[in-house]
């Protein structure tokens, strides 16, 4: 299977009472709270911490895109995938993605995304999201009942123009154009893989499975609630006649690892809290602005992850042991975290793995810690699995890897 | 009660379907009601139909009003509202608006003035003023929209118009139906409720009546003003101790303004 480094960038240093004094880390939180001296350093141990999974051996490293808020410092995830299309060598660049519904035209997608599959050397893993309600509706002001049908057009207009060899017109509803022309076009042919991140609208399972494209579901509450979007998601491949290659599957699971599971607890806690009850605070109206998802999908009881969060805090699990129980976070020594792993991957059929391994205030130092142990200690035991699939989703050039690097100093 | 009924119309050869509450006779009134939904027939159209043969229409995606889709911008909406009086009379209408459907009804006469009899803007939406913000209904808490909706939101009536089904089925049918009405009416004002009236409403030439409560939160009363500034002509009303729904909250001077003007033109 692969496995991924997701990086999700976000602001440290909000004060302890913020949550007492805000009603959301998301669109409404003054950008005075951002301190860009600190967000300079920040982002210089994101970039060390991406770039040292590419040499630890991670199949790919993620970024995506966000806006209006202090969970992640990325509203162009093109300008850090570009710096790491430099500075990374082995590893897929996982953008996960661009909400394509909010550039226009949307051309502007296509041609970053095929400047950084010519760059990385064919290494590009284009994300098509629809977005968040918090980012396309409330920070970027779309429609919210047109935004799916924006999101298609973009996506239809892109991917027509990757795979055109002459320029041609385009007279969509929201993108009229004359001359589509993309240069440069990208290295991989007919065109990246494409992998959308979906949060459990049914529209988007069909929408994502007709195309063959990977369906991401990225929650931050672990396998045990990410099974039920899934179940349901494989139910649906097997009532179209689908085969269920698990690659057709991504996943976001957050993973700590320490010597022991008390230790684990001692060293990481802090940093889930801050990510759970800080940057997942979400005034409930933006995580679901009317329109965003269609009657039947709410009629259907479906939440999206972050209003899940947003919409029933008080339900929420409060404490490590509770995260850990309800499988939010895969926390522990090496063997708890390689058994609760092995678990969660078969639970889900999962083969795009994509592990959370900075999660909140975590510094370098911990971070480093983490991923060292992940990859010595936890990688290897899940490595193999699904070795009886292909994965035609994946970079070409990536598919015959190198075996795993080891640590530096080796 | 007058007898009322509903009908459904079936336009553009059944591509749009269009719900109408219809009741009373007279000279022909019809009604658009607000970002949410119209629900039944209710004691504001019931009063109307004392004295006008009252039309009031479903914002298409809402209830039984089908074919949004096939509407993409405001300028589609108006002239598929043009269609619609067609299809209900022949004759000139007066058009009373209620915030949302003020906006539209107010496009309506500046579109096609000769089919407008007469304008009644109630709290209506179509202008806007960066020193007085319109308020973003999408995201108040139910406390602050009732504080922002009524004069006094402990008032019996408030209360009883705030109040939600017992049933729990029931109170989700409700919430549905309520997202599904704000979705479908956000698509031609989110995510500010200003689309360009005010290049187009110098082009009304119809006696227009605009009624405000003084203590309107939502659209605050400064947009009466406006309104009436840009109207030639027109007429402003401003209720005391009066929120944003004055049928409700001071329906007899509310009916008394309204009746009025509409019996002078």
């Amino acid at each position: 299977m692969k496995v991924s480094f997701f990086h999700l960038m976000p602001y440290q240093s909000l004060p302890d009472d913020f949550a007492e004094k805000h009603r959301s880390a998301w669109v409404d939180l003054p950008n005075s709270n951002f301190d860009p001296q600190q967000g300079r350093h920040m982002y210089d141990d994101y970039l060390d911490e991406l770039q040292y999974a590419d040499q630890l051996g991670f199949d790919g490293v993620c970024v995506n895109e966000h806006h209006a808020n202090a969970y992640g410092l990325m509203p162009s995830p093109n300008l850090i995938a570009s710096i790491l299309a430099r500075s990374t060598s082995q590893s897929a660049l996982i953008v996960l993605g661009n909400s394509i519904a909010l550039y226009q035209p949307p051309i502007r997608v296509a041609e970053e995304m095929a400047m950084l599959d010519v760059l990385s050397g064919g290494r590009l893993v284009a994300g098509f999201p629809v977005g968040t309600s918090m980012d396309t509706t409330f920070a970027y002001g779309q429609v919210p009942i047109q935004l799916r049908e924006r999101h298609t057009e973009a996506h239809d207009l892109i991917m027509k123009s990757w795979q055109t060899r002459e320029p041609f017109m385009f007279n969509g509803k929201f993108n009229q154009l004359r001359y589509v022309n993309v240069w440069p076009r990208p290295l991989q042919q007919p065109h990246p893989p494409v992998w959308i991140p979906g949060s459990g609208s049914l529209e988007t399972w069909d929408w994502v499975l007709q195309r063959n494209y990977v369906y991401c579901y990225l929650s931050y509450y672990g396998y045990l609630r990410g099974r039920r979007v899934l179940d349901g998601f494989w139910e649906r491949t097997a009532q179209l006649g689908i085969d269920d290659n698990p690659y057709r599957v991504g996943f976001l699971q957050l993973v700590c690892v320490s010597e022991t599971d008390s230790q684990a607890e001692r060293d990481y806690a802090p940093h889930v809290d801050y990510f759970y009850n800080k940057m997942l605070r979400v005034y409930g109206p933006y995580a679901e602005s009317p329109g965003y998802r269609s009657i039947e999908s709410l009629r259907a009881g479906l939440r999206t992850a972050i209003g899940t969060n947003a919409q029933s805090s008080t339900s929420q699990p409060v404490g490590w042991k509770d995260w850990l129980e309800q499988g939010h976070v895969i926390a522990g020594s090496p063997a708890t975290v390689r058994d609760r792993l092995k678990e969660a991957i078969q639970m889900l059929r999962v083969g795009h793995l994509m592990c959370l391994l900075h999660i909140g205030t975590m510094p370098k130092e911990l971070t480093y810690k983490n991923m060292e142990l992940f990859t010595s200690e936890v990688l290897p035991a899940i490595r193999d699995t699904w070795s009886e699939y292909s994965d035609p989703w994946w970079p070409a050039t990536l598919s015959s890897r190198p075996e795993m690097a080891g640590l530096p100093g080796d | 009660m007058v007898e009322h009924r509903t009908n459904t119309l079936e336009m553009r050869g059944g591509k749009l379907s269009v719900e109408v509450l219809e009741g009373g006779s007279g000279d022909p009134l019809v009604y658009l009601h607000g970002a949410r939904a119209l629900g039944g027939w209710n004691p504001h159209l019931d009063n109307l139909a004392g004295r006008y043969q009252v039309f009031a229409p479903c914002h298409p995606g809402i209830g039984a009003s089908r074919g949004l889709e096939h509407l993409d911008d405001l300028w589609d909406l108006v002239l598929f509202y043009e269609e619609i009086l067609e299809n209900l009379t022949s004759r000139a209408c007066h058009i009373v608006g209620l915030s949302y459907g003020g906006m539209i009804a107010a496009e309506l006469a500046a579109q096609n003035t000769a089919k407008v009899r007469s304008l009644v803007l109630v709290g209506s939406l179509g202008l806007w003023l960066d020193e007085a913000p319109i308020a973003d209904i999408y995201v108040m808490t139910p406390e602050e929209r009732a504080k922002a909706t009524w004069h006094n939101p402990a008032s019996e009536v408030a209360q009883a118009y705030m109040a939600q089904p017992e049933d729990p089925m029931a109170k989700k049918e409700a919430e549905l139906a309520n997202i599904e009405a704000l979705a479908a009416t956000g698509k031609f004002i989110w995510p500010i409720p200003d689309k360009g009236l005010r290049k187009r409403i110098h082009r009304i030439t119809s006696p227009a009546l605009m009624v405000w409560g003084e203590s309107d939160g939502l659209v605050p009363p400064a947009y009466a003003g406006e309104f009436q500034r840009l109207i030639p002509g027109s007429e402003s009303v401003v209720l005391k101790e009066c929120g944003h729904l004055p049928y409700l909250e001071q329906p007899e001077e509310y009916f008394e303004a309204v009746f009025d003007f509409l019996s002078r033109h």
